[in-house]
């Protein structure tokens, strides 16, 4: 914590201490609303109380549109419901050895179960080497979800009868603070963006369709983003007619989240301050990042497309080029 | 201990050597869609210290896939493996030593 929430907390700590009651009250009323909503919808969320709720909100919803789409839909599953297992597992031949008390007959199964999620895992490792700490997991909140989210992590000690830690009587007092007096708790706001919203057209084509809305979100050009997407993926696409970016391959939108969040970590945040706020200029063929919170300059690599290799049949290629 | 260690000269615009090909490039890991739900891994950039084509064997053989050498004009050879192999390649690089801070793994 910041010196100078420091300041504020010590500041309002008297105030709050009368305000204590008030809110406590409020809270109990909310946890039940959320609860309920939660419920709402999806039947798979309790399975995975992850801390990225809302996002897999989304992911859920859009599971049921694609069921044939099973590789990435299942890596999905996969991951919530092995997750504790995989986490001290590296080697994959150790995996059998661990679990055959539990699940025998699907040891084939569970192979390949630890492996995407073992990925999925390794993958987001790497994502958060470069990242340093600079944004958590979910970047990707509708708006409105964030804060009973928060509230629903703050209560967990009402229902137990364990002790209260500091750390959550700290994001409890917080909390309070904001809600009552938003100016003054300073503005720690988590960086947030809207999910993206992915869906297949046809069967070699997904569509991308609120890639303008992020770009403006994150105060970055369309074609930089569509640049880096690309890059990444290992494709080629177009936008349409109503802003809408059509990607050629089959993508799901937690492939595409993440890969804006590696966007946003590499193009967005600030790596002094790690304030999202900030603006891309080019100079002389130079991509360069201000911030302007802190005002720091520095220069963003280029994207890069890399080696591509020759993913459609020779055939077909030969005729495009004759026509 | 007779020349003063202060004075050395050196050249704050040379090349830093982050380019790249060289041997201080990154490893970059990429996989491409093909149709249905088959990958293709590519390995770029690999330091020129290792044999290719005795990786490209070893990769092989290790994560029971098939794979081919690419030459390109501009990246130099480059291993393409089929489906995705992107974490068992950047471990197997791992292992061998090479730093995982060189290695970058890009696609979804």
């Amino acid at each position: 914590m910041s010196d100078v929430e420091n300041d504020q907390q010590t500041l309002e700590e008297e105030k709050t201490e009368d305000l204590l009651f008030d809110p406590t009250l409020k809270k109990k009323k909310k946890k039940p609303k959320v609860v309920f909503e939660d419920q709402l919808d999806t039947k798979e969320e309790k399975v995975a109380e992850n801390a990225n709720n809302s996002v897999e909100v989304n992911e859920n919803e859009e599971k049921a549109e694609e069921d044939d789409m099973s590789i990435f839909a299942d890596m999905k599953k996969k991951k919530k419901k092995k997750k504790e297992v995989t986490d001290k597992e590296k080697v994959e031949e150790e995996v059998p050895a661990e679990s055959t008390e539990l699940e025998q007959p699907k040891l084939k199964k569970k192979k390949k179960k630890i492996d995407f999620a073992d990925f999925e895992k390794q993958l987001k490792e790497v994502d958060e080497d470069e990242a340093r700490g600079a944004e958590d997991d979910n970047i990707f909140v509708p708006e409105g979800e964030q804060v009973e989210k928060e509230s629903k992590v703050e209560e967990a000690w009402l229902k137990s009868d364990r002790d209260y830690t500091y750390q959550e009587l700290l994001g409890r007092v917080f909390r309070i603070l904001r809600q009552n007096n938003p100016e003054l708790a300073g503005d720690k706001k988590r960086y947030t963006i809207v999910p993206p919203s992915v869906h297949r057209e046809g069967n070699k084509k997904t569509i991308f369709a609120n890639v303008s809305d992020i770009c403006k979100r994150m105060h970055r050009q369309p074609e930089h983003v569509i640049q880096f997407l690309f890059a990444e993926l290992g494709t080629s696409g177009s936008i349409d007619g109503s802003q809408r970016l059509v990607i050629r391959g089959r993508f799901v939108q937690k492939q595409i989240e993440n890969v804006l969040r590696r966007y946003i970590v590499e193009y967005v945040t600030c790596k002094t301050c790690k304030s999202p706020d900030t603006i891309l200029t080019k100079e002389n063929r130079i991509f360069f990042q201000q911030c302007e919170s802190c005002g720091s300059t520095r220069s963003v690599s280029a994207i890069k497309t890399g080696f591509k290799a020759q993913t459609e049949k020779r055939a077909a290629q030969r005729r495009a080029a004759v026509q | 201990m007779s020349a003063i260690q202060n004075l050395q000269v050196y050249d704050p615009f040379a090349d830093t050597g982050e380019d790249d090909a060289g041997p201080q490039g990154y490893i970059h890991i990429r996989i491409q869609q093909r149709n249905g739900r088959k990958t293709l891994t590519t390995v770029q950039g690999l330091p020129s210290e290792y044999d290719q084509k005795k990786l490209l064997k070893a990769f092989k053989k290790e994560f029971a896939c098939n794979g081919t050498l690419v030459q390109d004009e501009e990246l130099g050879q480059v291993i393409q493996l089929q489906g995705d192999q992107r974490i068992k390649v950047q471990n197997f690089l791992a292992e061998e030593g090479i730093e995982k801070k060189l290695i970058k793994i890009h696609g979804f």
